[in-house]
């Protein structure tokens, strides 16, 4: 090819490039920058060094919304994946009622997180919601259960209720895709070895979705640590901010406090954490494919 | 780092088809020895389970004013009203305008996109440019800084603009999020096109450009639809960045709105009635696009499930 063509193709590349120089790369450079800085936007900012860094290791806020938010990581996973799973399982053949159930389930996907939070923060509501006057009807309690805002073990449930029903569908779909793309031939042999059903799962089925199930881990993992929107809107960080996200605590930082330096330093922390994931899963999901 | 990056999407069952037929009988044999009304049954119960939040939130939407501000509340409207879509629509600056922000937002959105990434994935797919690979990597940055991390620096930056409070400026962001995964199907769309095809406009002394618009474009048509339907929903869900950079009454967008009056209403209290009238109004569109567009909905989540 000549080098026309070089130029030609770079050329079509070109605003893409920008567009992500411009707003994706340019803007990190900043934030490092920021995040050595003490800014409040109406002080101009002062260079601090690693000052912003010390100050979060030491805020026991910044450990609480860590922690929360690590908390409700490692308990959301194994519900999306097992749950995904097992209802992946479920519809996999290709039968009326199976597609039916697969659309049905995905659904919430398509839904926003805002809606989807407000809706269940409806449904949670102490007086006005139907999940205690479900419970009620069924005699199951006495007076309302106050969901959201008051304990945060029990207002962490509510909210992974809510994400498990609004994303369920997401890896359902992966998965249902990846047990369908198993040689027919695999499957048949196993069967005519005699093999029953839940021994066919463990030791084929599994084994051969191995990559889809790691892939679906990263990503349900990394959004699981941004959570932001569900907890904004159905707890507002409430009780004591014991229900603040890490995205939600540098939210709160950066724009409502103003502190921009140290909400940029907090946004650096997360941002390595997420890439310590990424890596981490990849190098995972690379080995299992060899 | 390349295939570290493009393995998980690109290998495992992601290229394929999402149906890939499985016979009947094998499709009756995987659940061999099983009862199939019993598993009928549990895919009943799981489809309404899912079903019922849904359906609760558009019925309460449809109850009167008292109906919906019940203590305890019924389950489902003894009369049905439009009283809360009415309170809705005159909320705030009224519902038009968010209706209107939410749209152009979007709109905007989908055309950046567009724009941006399938001259890009003609240009990568189909040109020899030089360290093309680490162009790649480097357009789907977006995936490893998360833009909730870059807030901070695009607000100054957008305010030095004069792009807060403006529907382009959140559309802006709105692109960054969605450039890795649209760059991605794009390419691929590109890379499946045979060279036959190119090269016999080639040789019949087309540019570039009109082989473009020519032989690629016809043939791109589900990987726009598939670009465009992801970047609407995305566009339309999406809260922080907005909550961010919009404060102005006139320039917030459906969720927004929809955010601020959970907490906030003339009456003091919470008006249950037009939230969830709200929150119909704030569904009905993906679900509604969703179904129309279920195809390439599936086939694009299994191409680009890196999102």
């Amino acid at each position: 090819m000549t080098n026309r063509s070089r130029l030609t193709g770079f050329w079509y590349v070109l605003p893409a490039l920008a567009f992500v120089i411009l707003f994706t790369a340019w803007p990190f450079v900043q934030m490092v920058w920021i995040s050595l800085n003490d800014w409040s936007l109406i002080t101009p900012p002062t260079f601090v060094g690693f000052e912003n860094y010390v100050d979060a290791f030491a805020d026991s806020q910044f450990w609480i919304s860590l922690r929360f938010t690590l908390k409700y990581t490692l308990l959301i996973t194994p519900i999306l994946m097992i749950g995904g799973y097992l209802i992946s399982l479920l519809v996999t053949p290709n039968s009326g009622l199976s597609r039916l159930t697969r659309t049905v389930v995905f659904t919430p996907v398509v839904i926003g997180l805002g809606a989807s939070s407000l809706l269940w923060y409806w449904l949670f509501s102490p007086n006005y919601g139907l999940i205690n006057k479900f419970l009620t009807d069924l005699g199951l309690i006495d007076s309302p259960i106050l969901w959201l805002g008051v304990d945060a073990d029990l207002s962490n449930w509510a909210v992974i209720i809510s994400i498990t029903w609004k994303v369920l569908g997401f890896g359902m779909i992966l998965f249902v895709a990846a047990i369908q793309a198993i040689p027919q031939e695999i499957t048949e042999a196993t069967m005519v070895d005699g093999a029953g059903f839940w021994q066919r799962v463990r030791k084929v089925i599994l084994p051969l979705t191995r990559r889809t199930i790691l892939l679906v881990t990263l990503v349900s993992v990394i959004g699981s640590l941004l959570a932001f929107d569900q907890f904004y809107i159905m707890t507002a960080g409430q009780p004591r901010n014991l229900t603040a996200t890490s995205t939600f605590y540098v939210y709160l930082n950066s724009f409502p406090y103003l502190k921009l330096g140290y909400g940029a330093a907090l946004s650096m922390i997360l941002a390595l954490i997420i890439l310590g994931f990424t890596v981490v899963q990849m190098a995972l999901t690379r080995r299992s494919n060899t | 780092m390349t295939k570290a990056l493009s393995d998980p999407i690109q290998a495992g069952p992601l290229d394929l088809e999402f149906e890939p037929a499985l016979r009947e009988g094998a499709s009756r044999r995987f659940w061999a020895g099983r009862n199939k009304y019993l598993l009928g049954a549990v895919c009943i119960v799981i489809c309404l389970v899912l079903v019922t939040p849904i359906v609760l939130s558009v019925s309460a939407s449809l109850k009167t004013t008292a109906e919906a501000a019940a203590v305890p509340p019924t389950y489902f409207p003894s009369e049905l009203s439009l009283d809360n879509y009415d309170r809705l629509w005159n909320y705030g600056s009224g519902l038009p305008t968010y209706l209107r922000n939410s749209l152009v937002t979007a709109a905007l959105t989908i055309v950046m996109t567009l724009a941006l990434t399938v001259p890009a994935g003609y240009g990568l797919a189909r040109f020899p440019v030089p360290g093309k690979e680490g162009m790649f990597i480097f357009l789907l940055l977006a995936l490893i800084i998360p833009y909730q991390a870059l807030l901070t620096p695009v607000f100054l930056m957008f305010s030095t603009l004069g792009l807060t409070n403006s529907l382009i400026g959140l559309a802006i962001v709105h692109t960054t999020i969605q450039l890795p995964f649209s760059l991605y199907i794009m390419r691929n769309a590109f890379e499946a096109v045979p060279r036959e095809l190119e090269e016999a406009a080639l040789v019949d002394g087309a540019s570039s450009w009109q082989v473009l618009r020519r032989v690629f474009l016809p043939t791109m048509v589900p990987a726009v639809i598939t670009v465009t339907l992801f970047a609407f929903v995305t566009s339309w869900n999406e809260f922080l960045g907005a909550l961010v950079m919009l404060t102005r009454d006139t320039s917030l967008t459906l969720p927004l709105v929809l955010a601020a009056a959970r907490s906030v209403t003339s009456l003091g209290s919470t008006d249950w009635g037009m939230l969830q009238a709200g929150v119909t109004v704030a569904i009905v569109p993906c679900v509604v696009v969703y179904l129309l567009l279920q195809r390439y909905y599936v086939s694009g989540l299994l191409t680009g499930a890196v999102k």
